[in-house]
């Protein structure tokens, strides 16, 4: 390539390249409301105003909203037990999900799921799941259905780097690939199932590889470039939507808290916490936004200040929303 | 509904699914060789000729992915059923099961229903030895969330099957194997049978066996037996393992004063340890002139010697004599 013709490329990310300045706008707003919605969700337990336990993606920002970004309301996704931000990227509301963690009547499981199995069916989320890999067939029947009743829309199974160790994985996968379903299939790798690493745990370097075994395009991005998520998550979309089948993209990334509150960290180093941490989705992201102008200092202000009163505007909401009815407690096992 | 057909038991579910599939274009078939192969007990037989390869859709032998595809398109508005080659294959699909189409409605709050079915060729007689011959349907009657049926007739099992497709929640639909050449009466088109009510198959007075599946057909020979020496046999269809139609039992006991549960799966643990605590926490209690009794299957895997195999569960000589020695007082 000579220097000239070099000149010419476009060296602008995709998302700034590709998006509307109000949706990149929306994706930065909605990274910090799954930062500082987690963050209020961590404080609340600590203060005790939450129970039983959750697990955290801080730090894996970029990935819920890169492939969300990708998607239309119409489509679907599958998400995990590490799914608050899945949830918000798909466009839950925040003082909903409170309510569910405070475990209200008013939360969006009517405080019969809690963390764990946060959904918002409206907005397309079909739900976390407490079980690894178990939503991922879950999608692919989703998707099967989506066929035959509504062409073009498209499903997407989050699931982690854990997951993809699990039988229903590759039963899931297999299906898809031979079915061409218009599914994608997303691995949040963050490193980690719990305490034991993926090169503890994993016989391939890069679990993107695994999609040759179901003859399905697989590609890893870096899960921390919510630019690179997008970009991958758009032509995966594409093709499923054209009816040539499934899709497997890797997502690298890192949790900086624990797996779950129980977790004391034993098992990774403060020096390797604190590099990703240096490598901060959200702060990358904001950095590009500024540097091609499409967001200003002031604008960051604002933004950051309507984040913080959506977050206590939920809390508040939480707190103040009604216990579910004690005799109400063999509702909804069955619809009738 | 109006010409009756005499049709197998298989037939007849597959007239079901005729029924079913010609009146809703949403009810889809899965499994492993339900297409052209026409099922592994040919129930399903020329249905993908009838349908389609879209509509009668054989699965990869994945069990376990081909629950939570079922799942995951009953809750995206197709009216799904599985049928799993055997019973004991459902330990494959267990977490799809139990953790996801039992709890997906209320862990969300009734926001979504699963109105999958998933149907299990069960029990032993046909040689088949220790994973292909278990009556398993205590373990998914032990989970809220799903409903169990075990249909012991032709016209049961094509109405109990309309039945499970029309309901919105998850049912589990265990068939007798030893059942699907069972031939009898079956109306055209379409009817249901309600899930979770018993059916008194022959009235008695002596005492009230309640059995399921092909125990019911057990039950009743031993009741004609019975007859011949004047030991009056009332026996009662479960027909619904969850929800239990408790109402009926009790009612019956109430007459008969007697109370043997005949069922094949393991005895430890099943279903008629179920039903006698209901029949002992109820009025029925205060009627009983003998200890409640259970006849079930032996503390062992289904073993594949046919002499062994027949010991291993209720025969119609061990309903004979249990009630006989309830009669007598002899339990």
């Amino acid at each position: 390539m000579s220097l000239s013709a070099k000149r010419d490329v476009d060296e602008r990310s995709f998302a700034i390249r590709e998006l509307a300045r109000l949706q990149l706008h929306d994706m930065l707003y909605r990274m910090r409301l799954i930062r500082r919605f987690e963050e209020g969700a961590e404080e609340c337990y600590t203060r005790g105003l939450i129970h039983g336990t959750m697990h955290l993606s801080i730090g894996q920002e970029a990935t819920a909203i890169g492939v969300c970004a990708a998607l239309t309301a119409e489509d679907q996704i599958t998400s995990t037990h590490r799914g608050h931000g899945h949830c918000i990227a798909k466009g839950a509301e925040v003082r909903l999900m409170f309510a569910e963690f405070f475990g209200k009547e008013a939360g969006y499981c009517r405080g019969r799921g809690g963390s764990m199995h946060i959904a918002d069916v409206a907005s397309g989320n079909l739900g976390a799941n407490g079980i690894v890999a178990g939503g991922i067939p879950i999608a692919v029947g989703a998707a099967l259905a989506n066929r035959r009743l509504h062409p073009g829309r498209v499903v997407v199974s989050f699931f982690g780097d854990g997951a993809s160790n699990e039988g229903a994985f590759h039963e899931a996968l297999n299906m898809a690939s031979i079915w061409k379903l218009p599914v994608i299939f997303i691995c949040e790798n963050n490193g980690y199932g719990m305490s034991t690493s993926t090169s503890r745990s994993t016989a391939v370097e890069s679990i993107a590889t695994r999609a040759s075994a179901y003859h399905m395009p697989g590609s890893s991005v870096d899960g921390n470039d919510v630019s690179a998520v997008v970009e991958a998550t758009t032509l995966a979309v594409e093709r499923a939507r054209k009816g040539d089948g499934p899709a497997l993209i890797e997502c690298k990334t890192y949790r900086w808290r624990g797996h779950s509150k129980s977790d004391r960290n034993r098992y990774r180093t403060k020096a390797e916490i604190d590099s990703w941490i240096e490598k901060d989705p959200i702060r990358r992201f904001e950095d590009e936004l500024r540097a091609h102008g499409i967001i200003d200092e002031a604008g960051i202000v604002e933004m950051k200040a309507r984040v913080d009163v959506a977050i206590a505007e939920g809390i508040e909401f939480a707190k103040a929303a009604a216990e579910p009815a004690i005799e109400d407690l063999e509702e909804h096992v069955y619809s009738r | 509904m109006s010409t009756v057909a005499e049709l197998s038991y298989a037939e007849a579910i597959r007239d079901g699914f005729a029924t079913a599939m010609a009146a809703d274009e949403r009810v889809v078939l899965l499994g492993e060789d339900i297409g052209v192969y026409g099922g592994a007990f040919q129930v399903t037989g020329d249905l993908i000729e009838r349908f389609g390869d879209d509509r009668v859709i054989d699965t990869p032998i994945s069990e376990l992915g081909a629950a939570g595809v079922a799942i995951g398109a009953a809750v995206n508005g197709l009216r799904p059923v599985l049928e799993f080659q055997f019973s004991d294959f459902a330990a494959l699909a267990m977490e799809q099961i139990t953790n996801q189409a039992a709890k997906m409605r209320y862990m969300l709050g009734g926001a979504v229903s699963v109105p999958v079915v998933m149907r299990f060729p069960s029990g032993s007689g046909t040689g088949a030895a220790a994973q292909h011959s278990q009556s398993l349907e205590a373990w998914l009657g032990h989970v809220p969330g799903l409903k169990v049926v075990q249909p012991s007739t032709p016209y049961d099992a094509k109405g109990l099957l309309l039945a499970a497709i029309e309901d919105p929640d998850p049912v589990m639909i265990f068939e007798h194997k030893l059942l699907y050449k069972m031939q009898g009466n079956v109306p055209e088109g379409h009817y249901t049978v309600p899930i979770g009510k018993a059916e008194i198959r022959r009235r008695g007075s002596d005492a009230t066996v309640v059995a399921s599946a092909v125990m019911v057909h057990r039950a009743l020979a031993a009741a004609e037996r019975l007859a011949e020496r004047d030991i009056s046999l009332e026996v009662i269809d479960l027909r619904s393992v969850r929800p239990i139609d408790t109402d009926t039992i009790v009612e019956s006991v109430c007459r008969t004063h007697r109370l043997l549960c005949v069922y094949e799966g393991v005895k430890t643990l099943g279903i008629g340890a179920e039903i006698s605590a209901r029949v002992a926490e109820s009025e029925a209690f205060d009627f009983l002139d003998a200890p409640i009794a259970r006849l079930g299957g032996a503390e062992t895997p289904i073993p594949y010697n046919p002499r062994l195999e027949k010991a291993a569960v209720p025969q119609i000589e061990d309903i004979e004599q249990a009630v006989t020695d309830l009669v007598a007082g002899r339990l």
